[in-house]
């Protein structure tokens, strides 16, 4: 039995989709997709931009409707009563202009019947250090974890995360994927969408790759990558290797670097020394999320 | 509806208008602004039409009925044209079977309207209007006040909201168990909080300088300003009801605002106007605030002296609140 297969088995599910579409005019932006997610898990929706990740994730929310299909959650249709219960962090989204962190937070937990109290959100989201700022003053990370404070206000079962690092930077992203992690160890279950695999590869148990509004694949990032590449590559740098040995083996040229694709990393490298090639700058790569998506679609995620 | 939400949001949008500082210092000095810029400008010269109020009109003849630039008034009561004229809505009242005409010295119209018709009748008997005199700026206060809250009303709700809505502001509040009515009552109470609070705060600061005339009650004034600004509150929701353009609802906001503002007698009476224009400005709140407003300062009048106006104020808002909830949309469909 695949790790997945185990997984979905033995936990408890928290959502189903079953035949979920949604059309918009000439477009169906989600194409009877169906999936269920167990409590617990961080489940990743992953899919280049205008895949269908965010209307997929809205749906589940109860924020738009859907055309075709429908979301449970715990076996029953989602409906108002489910907003208590989730928490959420929009793509886009903007902040009251002039309220403070505080104020916002304040606003926020009027909201709920049950909340957390401020000082662990504000430890768990690191807000310390601008709580009475503005929110129109707040840099993109900190707003982002501002962001992630109110959709965690509520103690939600459930947290959805939708592309929460894009327009981050490096720094910024790495911080973020840390409270994400600090959320997962406290049992709650993540839906996320992103279109960086190696922040699903970072993340996520349990990952469902979109294209076109379609499940192309689900499973593990583990297991998918297992089941879908059997060998890693070799790079080195393309002076080092003679042109008739690329030809001869088949080896790729690209951006003067020579891609060798093997199942047996020993044997190839034995081969190099045979060849009197230096084994200088050369660099050995597992296959990632991103290969495995050019792989399946035949284009990367961010073409 | 839960309160504790209600009340959130009511601090929460309060605290975003008080602090937005270009926002309250435009609500505040606008009016103020205008009312100086009005006093000096109406203390000296006048406008370029003049309102003539004439007894018996039908049967007056007189070549001063010729002039260009007056209008003429019909009148067949002396007493009622006289309060017309204490009242600025005429400039001169003119009896041509008595040869008598009346002035009000308080005017600057009439002043220069006296010199134009003494030129042919220097014979006529003079007399001055008595009671207290009503300068143009007592008769405009309602006028600019009422202005303003429509102003703040209109795009202070109809313009936020569909902000919120276009920045998604709503998109994230309907992901909380806030409901449309609680966030809607919410956005009401707020402006209609700081609509009066600023109305009130620039009428005290005025009356300092310009001690303005006023015959009526104080809690009259109140209630109707409140009923008048609930009215155009209602009137911004049901614009904003359902739009994300902030170009449409600008559009939709300034097709609402500038009939009341050249028709609802914020600048001159209506007095002598055509009756088509009459039984339009009939259908604008703002008609119906400054009009009761106007009665309570210059004439004394008590709310029951005013229930016309004020039953047309609350039957506006109750249309205008039916309908932009039947129509309201958080509209988070990308």
């Amino acid at each position: 039995m695949r790790e997945s297969e185990l997984l979905r088995c033995v936990m408890q599910e928290v959502i189903r989709v079953e035949n979920l579409t949604k059309s918009y005019k000439d477009v169906v932006a989600v194409d009877h997709i169906n999936f269920s997610i167990k409590k617990g898990v961080c489940f990743g929706l992953l899919g280049p931009n205008g895949a269908g990740k965010t209307t997929t994730i809205e749906i589940m929310e109860g924020i738009i409707k859907a055309t075709k299909g429908q979301v449970f959650y715990h076996d029953k249709p989602v409906d108002e009563s489910m907003s208590q219960q989730i928490g959420i962090q929009f793509q886009h989204t903007a902040l009251q202009d002039f309220l403070t962190v505080k104020e916002t937070l304040n606003l926020f937990t009027s909201f709920y019947k049950h909340t957390v109290a401020h000082e662990e959100l504000i430890e768990l989201c690191d807000l310390s250090e601008f709580l009475d700022r503005d929110n129109r003053l707040l840099s993109g990370g900190q707003r982002q974890r501002l962001l992630l404070a109110l959709a965690l206000i509520n103690d939600p079962e459930i947290v959805f995360l939708d592309e929460p690092t894009t327009g981050l930077d490096p720094q910024a992203r790495r911080n973020f994927w840390q409270l994400i992690k600090n959320i997962k160890a406290r049992n709650k279950t993540v839906v996320l969408t992103t279109h960086y695999m190696d922040e699903a590869q970072q993340l996520c148990d349990d990952v469902l790759i979109m294209d076109h509004g379609k499940v192309i694949e689900r499973g593990t990032p583990r297991e998918l990558l297992n089941k879908h590449f059997e060998e890693v590559f070799i790079y080195l740098p393309a002076e080092q290797v003679p042109t008739e040995l690329s030809q001869q083996l088949n080896w790729q040229v690209q951006n003067q670097q020579v891609e060798i694709t093997t199942t047996d990393v020993e044997a190839t490298i034995a081969l190099l020394l045979a060849k009197n090639v230096s084994l200088s700058g050369l660099h050995v790569k597992s296959p990632n999320l991103d290969d495995l998506f050019l792989k399946l679609t035949g284009h990367t995620i961010r073409d | 509806m839960n309160f504790s939400r209600f009340f959130a949001v009511v601090k929460a949008r309060n605290i975003e208008f008080f602090r937005d500082r270009s926002s309250l210092g435009w609500n505040l000095f606008f009016p103020i602004l205008m009312l100086v810029g009005l006093s000096f400008v109406f203390s000296g010269d006048g406008r370029a039409v003049y309102k003539v109020g004439v007894m018996n009109l039908a049967q007056s003849q007189s070549s001063f009925l010729d002039t260009k630039h007056v209008g003429f008034i019909d009148y067949q009561e002396t007493a009622l044209a006289k309060v017309k004229l204490e009242q600025h809505s005429i400039d001169l009242l003119i009896n041509f079977n008595t040869q008598q005409y009346w002035v009000n010295q308080g005017a600057p119209n009439s002043y220069l309207v006296e010199k134009i018709f003494l030129s042919d009748h220097k014979n006529f008997q003079r007399i001055e209007t008595q009671g207290k005199k009503i300068r143009y700026v007592d008769w405009v206060l309602p006028g600019i006040l009422g202005m303003n809250m429509m102003f703040s009303c209109l795009f202070g709700v109809g313009y936020v909201i569909v902000r919120y809505r276009k920045n998604a502001v709503l998109k994230r509040l309907k992901a909380t168990p806030l409901s449309a009515l609680e966030f809607v009552s919410a956005q009401l109470v707020s402006r209609l909080f700081i609509v009066i609070f600023m109305s009130s705060v620039v009428y005290l600061c005025c009356n300092v300088f310009f001690d303005f005339y006023m015959l009526g009650s104080y809690f009259d004034l109140l209630v109707i300003a409140i009923l008048g600004a609930f009215s155009l509150i209602t009137l911004g929701l049901l614009v904003a009801s359902r739009s994300k353009s902030e170009e449409l609802i600008g559009g939709l906001l300034n097709l609402s605002s500038w009939p009341m503002m050249l028709l609802s007698g914020v600048w001159f009476s209506l007095e002598g106007a055509p009756n088509a224009v009459k039984v339009f400005a009939d259908f604008l709140p703002l008609t119906h605030l400054v009009a009761g407003a106007r009665k309570i300062i210059t004439e004394g009048a008590t709310l029951a002296d005013i229930s016309y106006h004020v039953s047309i104020l609350m039957g506006m808002s109750v249309l205008f609140l039916a309908l932009g909830a039947y129509f309201f949309s958080w509209n988070t469909e990308r």
